[in-house]
Parts: C-alpha cells; structure tokens; sequence
C-alpha cells in the first residue's frame, strides 16, 4: 500500500507525496496557485506567459540549459496553466530524484530575461493562433466567458493578441512576485520517493523565497467594461467550417461539493462516450459527431458543460433530442443497472491510473493545493461505492434544471456546406 | 500469433488484437470500408446486443479502443487483470460472429460521415491527410477515414464481403500483457480461437509517393505546413540509425527543431518531425504551424535544420536522447496496454518481438558515426510538401543532383 507524508516546510511551502517504493518512476510537481482567475485586465494571460518564461533561465542556469536539462534526465516533464493554478512536473527513475528537483526548484525563480521574453511572446501569440485554427475555434472560452463574466473564473487562460503584443517585463516580475510566493505553492510528489531527502532539499533550495518583495494586489477592473480583445457574441463565425460546434454552460458542483462524485456519476450515465443516454441516441445514430456533457469543478463554484458537434442544418433537431433526453431523465430517473455500469466503469478506471505515479500526481497536488486534502485511491473507491441512486437524482434535479448559457460555433453561411 | 507477457507486479492486464482487415483493403471507390465493417462487428455479436456488449465490456472494467490503419483492424483494452478470461471470449465474439445487422447500416454509415467532416475542420489532419498520400502513393497513403463518396457507395454485401474475406485467424495478432498466467491465456485464447477459420493474406501496395508541393487556400490564422521524405521502415537494419538522428533533431525539449525554430526564433508553437513505419515503406513526416507572414521563413529554417543535421553533430545530443529511451522503455513496465501494444507492433514489423533487454542493448551500441553513415548515404531530399493558409509558400529548389 502507498503511504502518504506531508509537511509544511518553515518558508510556508507545501509537500505531499504518496510513496511506493515498488515503483518504477517518480512524478514530481509543482503546483502554484496563480491562473487566468488572479490576473487583472492588463495582466490577461500572464499566468500562462509565466509558465513559459521558468523555462527561459534562472540566475544558475540559461534557457538552453533548462531544456537541455530536462532531456538529460529523460522521462517527460511539462508544465500547464489552468484558470486556478499553474503546474510544473516530471516524472523520471528515481535515481535522477536530486537532480530534478535542484533542476525544477531552480527553474522556479527565473530571471525573465528581455530577449527571451520578446521572443517568447512571439511563440504565445503564435499558441493564440493555433488554436484560432482548431475546432471548436474558442467555443469554450466563450462559455466561460459569457457565464462567468470576462473576468475572474471567466478570464481566458491564453489572454488575448491584444493583451500578449503590450504585455510588459515589469508586469509579469510583479504579478509573479505577487503570486509565486511559498505559501501559495505546493510540491507533490508520487511512486518511488525518497521523501526525507526530498524535504530537506527543498528547505535548503527554496530558503530565500520568503524574501520575494511583496506586492500589493492591483486595482479591481471597472465591472462595467469588457477587457479590450474580448466579445460576448454568443455566436462565432468560422469561415469555412463543415460541422457546427455548440457548448452550453451552467452552474454545477465545486472541488468541496459533497455531491460531487454523484454529479460525475450523472455525467457519465448521461454523456460517456461509448454507451451512455446521449450516445444512444445521438452518436450511436449518426446524428451527430459528439454529444456529451459533465460537471466541471473549480475550487469555490463549478460549471457544467454540454457539448455537441453536428452538421449545422440538424443543430435545431439535435438539440432538442438532447433536451427531451435530459428531462426524461429528470421524470423518470436513473436505472439501477445503469449506475452499477457506471461505477464498475468507474472503479476499474481508478485502479488502472493508480498503476503510474505520472496519473495520481495530478490529483494529490490539485487537492493538497486547494483543499489541505489527501484521497487516497481506496478512498476515491470507496466514495464511488457509497453512490446512490437518489443521489444521482438529485443531482440531476439540482443541475439539469438551471437555464444554460449557450455558444455557436459554425460556418458564416451554413448553407455553404449542405 | 498468440503473444503472452507476464508483469505480476501490475493489478491490470491488456490485450491487443490485430487482424489484417486495414485499409488497404478497401477497393478504391469503398474508402472508408475498413472503418465501417470495424464499426458494424461490434454493433452486436454472439448472444449479446450492441447495447449489451457495451454493458458487458463497462461491467468488466474495459478501457477499449479499436480502429483501422493501413494494414490492420485493431482492438485495444485494458482492465483489472481479473476481467481477463471474460474480455478474451468476448472479443472472439466480436472478430468471429458479429451479427452485422443491416438495420444498423444507415447509423454507422452516417457514424463514419460525421467523423470524416468532423477531420476536415482539423487544419493538421488534413494537411497530414494529404501529405500521407503524396508520400506513399493514393493507395498505400489511404485515409482512414475514407472519402465521402466512398462511405455513401457501401452496401451491406460489401460489408458482409469485406468481413468475410478479412476477418479470419491467418497473420491475426493477440498480445497479452499483464498480470496473467501465461499457461492460462494459451488456454483461453485456444478455446476462443483454436478453431477459427484460416484465410488468405495480401501483400500492402508498394509506396509510389513522388515529390510534390500542394497549397489548401484557407482563411485560417496560421499557415499549417506539412512535410515528408523518404526513410527506411522499422524493419529495416539500420532503423536506429536514422530513429537516433531523428531524435536529435525532435525528441524532447532541447532537440534541433524545438530549440532553434521555436526557443530560438519564436517562429511556432509547434514543430516537429518524426519516423513512421510501415512493413514495406517508411518516411519522415513533419509538421510546423505558424502565422502567415512567417510561414516561409519557418520552413525554410526548418529544413535547414533537417539537412544540416551533421554539420555540429555533438555526442552530448545521443546521449540525451539515449537517456529518454531508456528511461520510456522503464516506465514502459508501469503500463500492461502499452507493452501489449509494442509487442504486436515488433512482431508484424519484424516478425518477432523484441524484450526490453535487447532493445536497451541495441540503443545503448549507437554512436555518432552510425547517424553519420546513414543520413551521409540517404539525405533529406525528394519532399512532399503540404500547405495550408491563406497564401502558398516558395518551396526551395532540390539540391544539386549528384550520380549515384
């Protein structure tokens, strides 16, 4: 069995692992509290930029030896930003332990150097354009958007070309000042740990970021104004897109719901693909390319998406499919035989992600970061075990039945493409 | 082939079943055959339903998969180790008696469009799509997705023939990996598959690609800019040769291509180029987007790059992407599926498959020399080249032909 440890280190920094040493890799992460949510309009993207700019050289090392670096103790190591926090990781054998945490530790505290910042802007605005190019073309930022306001949890994560062509140096040394702080900052690890080691090499690398300058918080954006490079539009136009691509978004559970996991449940029975109300009906036919829905939690609220791709001259047809399927649900609940398939689904899932500590990183760090919580995969089983039925009706009845903001992202002339 | 690999360290196992029913068995007006039948067969088989089945594999624990590619039809799944005498006959089921149901034809057929448009909104896929054909010829490059044409044309004859002349024992690969009992899964397979009919194979079309340069005229926001050039296949001896060079040039973060058209030059998110194998043929394939008014220089540098390969070649650079092997191969044991995986693929491409032991040897023995010897004697040359954006690219003259 897996042991968790966890300490707090005396800068105010985080550690948790789950320890096995039968092992054959070691996942480590550090994950930060700073995303799209904590920036301010002349910040937009920021989080994100950031997490480019740790790969770009510290004051031990330069940019080319960061990556050199990483390639050197192999294994994969990558780094993502998300609307609440922002996540650096590696997994790799165990005997590269110290050398990758002197590596990922120094490459917190980077030297944002001008030339490397210039030209990474260019590499962002050019991930702004990829996915500009990439179905379904911004479709789900414009959900959040549109649901959230442009600002806070709304906030896209890539910022906008506006923001990123006038983003300056000094904003980011401060914003990462203001965030990059130890007591915001968790490091987790997984699989084959030497944890003493660990701890101590960390307290002594990271001794000096309590001295980070402190920042005050900016100024809250006017509410009455929408963040220059944004559109509320529910509609996007794309020029020559085949299928139309439709996100609807809604109120669901938070990371602390205590009906969380019957929410998943519910999204699962109701949107799986490969065997659930929606693929019978709507992919299973041919009726459309996706129809799916789940719950999506962040810390303190929680959305609840649906998506569907379909030709757009069957948009209206399937859309109402997708509504009488979901209040036949609401009227007639869930099938005893239908939540057993789901949790069976479920379990055996949990315990093939527990075989790679590269899988459970994730979940440790996410929850020790926000919530001071450790779920260890038997407790992740056991919570499946304990739903319900009426729980999952319930939570049928407390999400499916709230108005959804709804996104279309389709051809300018969907006739062009009968 | 029934190919068995204990890891009882693990509590999963996976299988990995592969018949010849691939693309290339599609007459050319049925593209999008292959991918049909593979659709109709799990639409029910055996005693269950097609909602049965699904139930059945959920019930298991099932993680699945299936698609086609050039060559094979192929069906992945992963589950708790004890599922796994349950998912075996099932899946004898599904390759042995499908029910084919004919009421079922105008939903997978409508399945298969969906899919098809749904890639033609994929700027990458279809500039990768095309490049595939240009490489290796319109037979052996085929989409799997196969063509609009193609997927309204089949009827449920063609699916039947199709299945019928395919699907059968002969070349079949099972590879099982896990923690199994071997003694016991030659025993199961035996009783699921020992008696199932034999069939005839067909050698894959020969690859006839040529050099060529195709332009998609688009509104998009980047130009998407495909390119591929002949390489030898995974079977080939000196494979390793080149795989070792192409991992200097766009393996991990401190590679050729990532380093300097992208952390050097902020010309591209992305940029990469790697090997692809199939039994009779093989290439390199590459992909860069970038925005429009830098999409030349973008590939211009980027087959500098790919040509100047020798030109500061630093034992420092194979050392990092031996380490990156090595270490995949490790992690490799974590993971039942993608052992199962790699042994069906090292038996189809070379007729066995290859241990872990052997593999590490044969990395660790590569030195600079052999990727000097091997792109000395096949440079980078002869390319396809695709675009797509809203204005074609100046595709550079081919070197200087020398006499062979």
């Amino acid at each position: 069995m897996p042991e968790f440890r966890e300490t707090t280190l005396s800068n105010g920094l985080r550690v948790a692992a789950e320890i096995d040493g039968r092992g054959y890799s070691a996942a480590f992460g550090y994950f930060v509290r700073a995303g799209s949510r904590d920036e301010v309009d002349r910040e937009s993207g920021l989080s994100h930029f950031l997490e480019h700019m740790m790969f770009k050289g510290t004051e031990r090392r330069s940019a080319a030896d960061v990556n050199r670096e990483l390639d050197e103790l192999g294994g994969q190591s990558n780094a993502y930003t998300s609307e609440e926090q922002t996540v650096y990781y590696a997994t790799v054998l165990p005997k590269f332990q110290d050398r990758l945490i002197d590596l990922l530790t120094d490459m917190l505290s980077p030297t944002l150097d001008a030339d490397e910042f210039a030209t990474e802007r260019q590499v962002i605005l050019e991930e702004i354009a990829k996915y500009e190019d990439q179905p379904p073309f911004g479709a789900f930022e414009r959900a959040m958007e549109v649901h959230f306001g442009p600002r806070g949890l709304g906030r896209r994560i890539l910022g906008t070309t506006e923001s990123i062509k006038t983003m300056e140096a000094a904003t980011m040394r401060d914003y990462f000042h203001r965030r990059y702080r130890p007591e915001n900052i968790v490091l987790a690890a997984s699989g084959n740990i030497d944890f003493d080691s660990l701890v101590e090499q960390v307290e002594n690398l990271t001794r000096s970021w309590s001295q980070r300058p402190k920042i005050a918080t900016p100024d809250t954006d006017p509410a009455d104004t929408v963040p220059t490079g944004i559109s509320l539009e529910p509609r996007i136009a794309i020029p020559d897109a085949q299928q139309a691509y439709m996100v609807g978004i809604s109120p669901g559970p938070c990371s602390t719901s205590k009906d969380r996991y019957a929410a998943r449940a519910l999204g699962s029975i109701m949107g799986d693909e490969g065997g659930s109300r929606l693929f019978w009906e709507l992919i299973d036919s041919g009726r459309a390319e996706v129809a799916t829905l789940w719950p999506h939690e962040f810390m303190n609220e929680g959305a609840w998406f649906t998506y569907m791709v379909c030709a757009p001259e069957d948009a209206k047809s399937n859309r109402r499919l997708m509504d009488d399927i979901i209040q036949s649900t609401l009227d007639n609940g869930i099938k005893p035989e239908e939540l057993q398939q789901t949790l069976s689904k479920a379990t055996a899932g949990a315990i093939m992600q527990s075989e790679r500590p590269s899988n459970r990183l994730f979940g440790i760090g996410s929850r020790w970061l926000t919530c001071g919580e450790y779920l260890s995969t038997d407790d992740a089983l056991d919570c499946l075990r304990n739903i319900t039925l009426d729980d999952v009706e319930n939570a049928a009845k407390k999400y499916l039945t709230t108005d959804a903001t709804e996104i279309v992202a389709v051809a300018e002339s969907p006739a062009a493409t009968a | 082939m029934v190919l068995v690999q204990p890891m009882p360290w693990l509590r999963t196992a996976a299988l990995s079943m592969n018949l010849h029913a691939g693309v290339h068995r599609e007459p050319a007006h049925l593209g999008g055959l292959s991918g049909m039948v593979c659709e109709m067969i799990q639409r029910g088989a055996g005693q269950y339903s097609s909602r049965d089945l699904v139930a059945a594999q959920d019930n298991l624990g099932i993680d699945r998969n299936s698609g086609v590619s050039t060559a094979f039809v192929s069906f992945g799944a992963s589950m708790p180790s004890e599922s796994l005498q349950a998912a075996i006959s099932l899946y004898a089921d599904i390759a042995r008696n499908p029910h084919l149901p004919q009421d079922q034809l105008e939903d997978a057929r409508m399945m298969a469009v969906q899919e098809l448009r749904a890639m033609e909104d994929e700027p990458t896929h279809r500039v990768m799509r095309r490049l595939r054909e240009l490489h290796y010829g319109e037979h052996l490059g085929r989409s799997n997705y196969g063509t609009e044409t193609g997927i309204q044309n089949i009827t449920q004859e063609d699916i039947r023939d199709f299945y019928q002349a395919n699907y059968h024992a002969t070349g079949g690969i099972l590879s099982i990996a896990g923690n199994v009992d071997p003694d016991k899964v030659v025993d199961w397979t035996e009783a699921a598959f020992g008696d199932w009919r034999t069939g005839k194979l067909e050698d894959l079309p020969s690859p006839i690609g040529a050099t060529k340069y195709e332009h998609f005229e688009s509104a998009s926001s980047q130009t998407h800019i495909g390119f591929a050039f002949d390489a030898v296949p995974y079977s080939h001896p000196d494979y390793f040769k080149l795989r070792a060079g192409m991992g200097i040039l766009s393996d991990g973060m401190s590679s050729r291509l990532f380093d300097r058209v992208r952390e050097q030059r902020g010309l591209c998110y992305t940029v990469t180029a790697s090997c692809h194998s199939l039994k009779n043929g093989g290439g390199v394939f590459g992909y860069a987007g970038t925005t429009p008014e830098r999409a030349q220089e973008t590939l211009d540098v980027t087959l500098h790059e790919i040509e100047h390969l020798l030109d500061d070649l630093d034992s420092s650079e194979l050392e990092r992407w031996k380490v990156r092997i090595e270490s995949g191969l490790i992690m490799e044991q974590e993971s039942s599926a993608s052992r199962a995986s790699s042994m069906a693929s090292d038996y189809y491409q070379l007729g066995r498959p290859i241990t872990t032991v052997e593999l590490e040897t044969l990395i660790e023995s590569l030195k600079l020399d052999d990727i000097r010897e091997y792109w000395s004697a096949k440079p980078p040359r002869d390319y396809r080249i695709v675009t797509l954006g809203p204005k074609p690219l100046t595709i550079p003259a081919p070197p200087e032909s020398t006499a062979v």
